[in-house]
């Protein structure tokens, strides 16, 4: 196991619904804070690069990467942006320290969806625009088609789905920088408006603000740091084709590909097995249970056996989204997956509070780009 | 190698072959609306703009005094704590004269961003702003320069809120 690279510092702001208080800048700030002081460095001295992770539509702003480096300390420092999610940010830095580039690297994830007042127009630029987007639907049209054909395949029902809102949102009373956290019932879930069928309004996230700063180091700094390094132990990344035609609507190939790459950096041959737990894409209910698939953590015909008995609850062999996931946490757009490695992490040094798993060795975090996306990214993570 | 010119017999497009579809596309249009929250700094900063003032902040490491003001500093990332009010005056350090308007219209009468150091702040501090009531070919870096504000019932906390800046 390549115990190479570290995460050594975390720090976030958020997460809420709405974020008037802070502009995004300030917003970046803050959690920036909070991660170099969590990792003991000064980002004027110590850090040598820095990766942040924004899209440019979704900020309004042309070539954003001019407005990230002086609230993470990285002025007239070796910084960039990538368009990705916060996890292909992650991946970033740590090949930069892998490859000797720099020693200690930050990296920055934010969302301030509540400033973008026609999120669905701006999804739908992302459809092709000369044989989707005539169509004119509503984009979450995609995951109606993805879930409707999931369900088909798996023999699941919108009620197994259900059961994953009520357990990530229940998480999520658990987590205070958690917004959604609520004790649903079965039929309250199951209640609600739909949006494409069978995809109800309840199955979806709900769009939430928050920054996420977090600390990468090479080994040699890692281990005189103050908190425990949580090794990066396996890095994977994927895309699918794009077209809306050609894809396999029942499965999610890529996050397979991206997890056997993973894996097998890690050395990890049957991951059920040696994985403690697993923070994965939710912005759809159904995306969670395609996703554990996908990963290999629980083949489909299982799935709803993993659900009824209770093996991806806090209790369970195999707990899932114990932060809540992107349902209880809220959408933060491309921190989402940093979202996700946050719980890792925590977990990983004991720090989760009310919903700490006793002792837990290995986490896999996974992340999508959402809708209509087919970009996803793996971590394998490990304390000491 | 052959001389032969590639685009001997090609043919320019013409309006016409669009309006009348003889070369097939697909327009398109954006509908992207955003309400950026200003937050701490940016909207102390524009509050003052709206009660007639120019206000900056202050990093007491650094000791410098920049505008617009921010929370952090980013040269220490030191917390920038103190708000300070600012003159409406200052100095030219560089300008232009445009003479296309931002959305590509050709103009007779030139407009003139220029980037002002407001007096009070750390030098090379300062905004982005217009020049006015000056002959262009006046316009010079150094030149002294003072704000000239909108009626205090029109303001609303803009950058707008000063209409330009005009030789002193």
């Amino acid at each position: 196991m390549e115990k190479e690279v570290a995460i050594v510092g975390i720090g976030w702001e958020g997460f809420q619904p709405t974020t008037s208080h802070y502009s995004y800048k300030e917003m970046i700030y803050q959690a920036a804070q909070r991660a170099y002081h969590d990792a003991n460095v000064d980002p004027r001295k110590d850090i040598q690069s820095f990766v942040s992770v924004a899209e440019d539509f979704i900020e309004g702003t042309s070539i954003f990467d001019e407005y990230t480096p002086d609230q993470l300390g990285a002025a007239l420092k070796p910084m960039h942006t990538i368009t990705g999610d916060g996890l292909h940010g992650i991946i970033t830095a740590y090949l930069m320290i892998r490859s000797g580039l720099c020693q200690i690297a930050a990296v920055e994830a934010h969302s301030k969806a509540s400033n973008v007042r026609t999120l669905p127009q701006i999804t739908h630029y992302a459809l092709d625009p000369i044989l989707n987007r005539p169509l004119e639907y509503h984009p979450e049209f995609i995951a109606g088609l993805e879930m409707n054909r999931f369900l088909h395949e798996s023999q699941l029902t919108s009620e197994e789905c259900a059961l994953i809102v009520q357990k990530n949102r229940r998480n999520a009373l658990n987590n205070p920088s958690a917004p959604y956290g609520c004790d649903f019932h079965l039929d309250e879930i199951q209640q609600s408006e739909p949006i494409s069928y069978p995809l109800l309004e309840s199955h979806s996230s709900q769009t939430a603000d928050g920054a996420i700063v977090i600390v990468l180091a090479h080994h040699s700094i890692a281990k005189s740091l103050p908190k425990e390094p949580i090794w990066v132990i396996g890095v994977g990344w994927c895309n699918d084709a794009y077209a809306l035609e050609y894809r396999e609507w029942g499965h999610l190939p890529y996050v397979t590909q991206a997890a056997m790459m993973a894996y097998r950096q890690a050395q990890i041959r049957n991951p059920a097995s040696i994985i403690d737990f697993a923070e994965v894409d939710d912005l759809y209910a159904y995306r969670e249970l395609m996703s554990l698939s996908a990963l290999n953590l629980i083949p489909k015909t299982q799935l709803g056996e993993a659900i009824y008995g209770g093996k991806i609850y806090p209790e369970g062999d195999m707990p899932v989204n114990l932060s809540g996931g992107s349902l209880g946490m809220g959408n933060l757009l491309d921190a989402n997956g940093c979202a996700r490695l946050i719980e890792a992490v925590l977990q990983l040094r004991g720090e989760a509070g009310k919903r700490q798993l006793p002792s837990p060795h290995i986490g896999l975090v996974q992340s999508w780009r959402g809708i209509p996306t087919t970009s996803t990214a793996v971590l394998i993570l490990a304390n000491s | 190698m052959s001389a032969k010119n590639p685009y001997a017999n090609v043919v320019s497009l013409s309006e016409e072959d669009f309006s009348a579809a003889r070369v097939l596309f697909r327009h398109d249009k954006l509908i992207a609306n955003y309400a950026w929250d200003s937050g701490i700094a940016i909207g102390y900063f524009l509050a003052g703009l709206k009660a007639g003032q120019i206000l900056g902040s202050y990093c007491a490491k650094c000791r410098k005094t920049v505008v617009p003001p921010r929370i952090v500093c980013e040269w220490c990332f030191r917390p920038m704590q103190r708000f300070v009010k600012l003159s409406d005056s200052g100095t030219v350090n560089t300008f232009s004269i445009c003479y296309v308007t931002w959305d590509v219209r050709r103009i007779s009468e030139p407009e003139i961003p220029a980037v002002i150091e407001i007096d009070g702040a750390s030098e090379g501090n300062g905004i982005l702003h217009k020049l006015g009531e000056i002959d262009p070919q006046e316009v010079h870096i150094g030149m002294r320069v003072q704000a000239v504000w909108k009626p205090p019932e029109e303001r609303c906390g803009s950058i707008t809120d000063i209409l330009y800046f005009r030789k002193v």
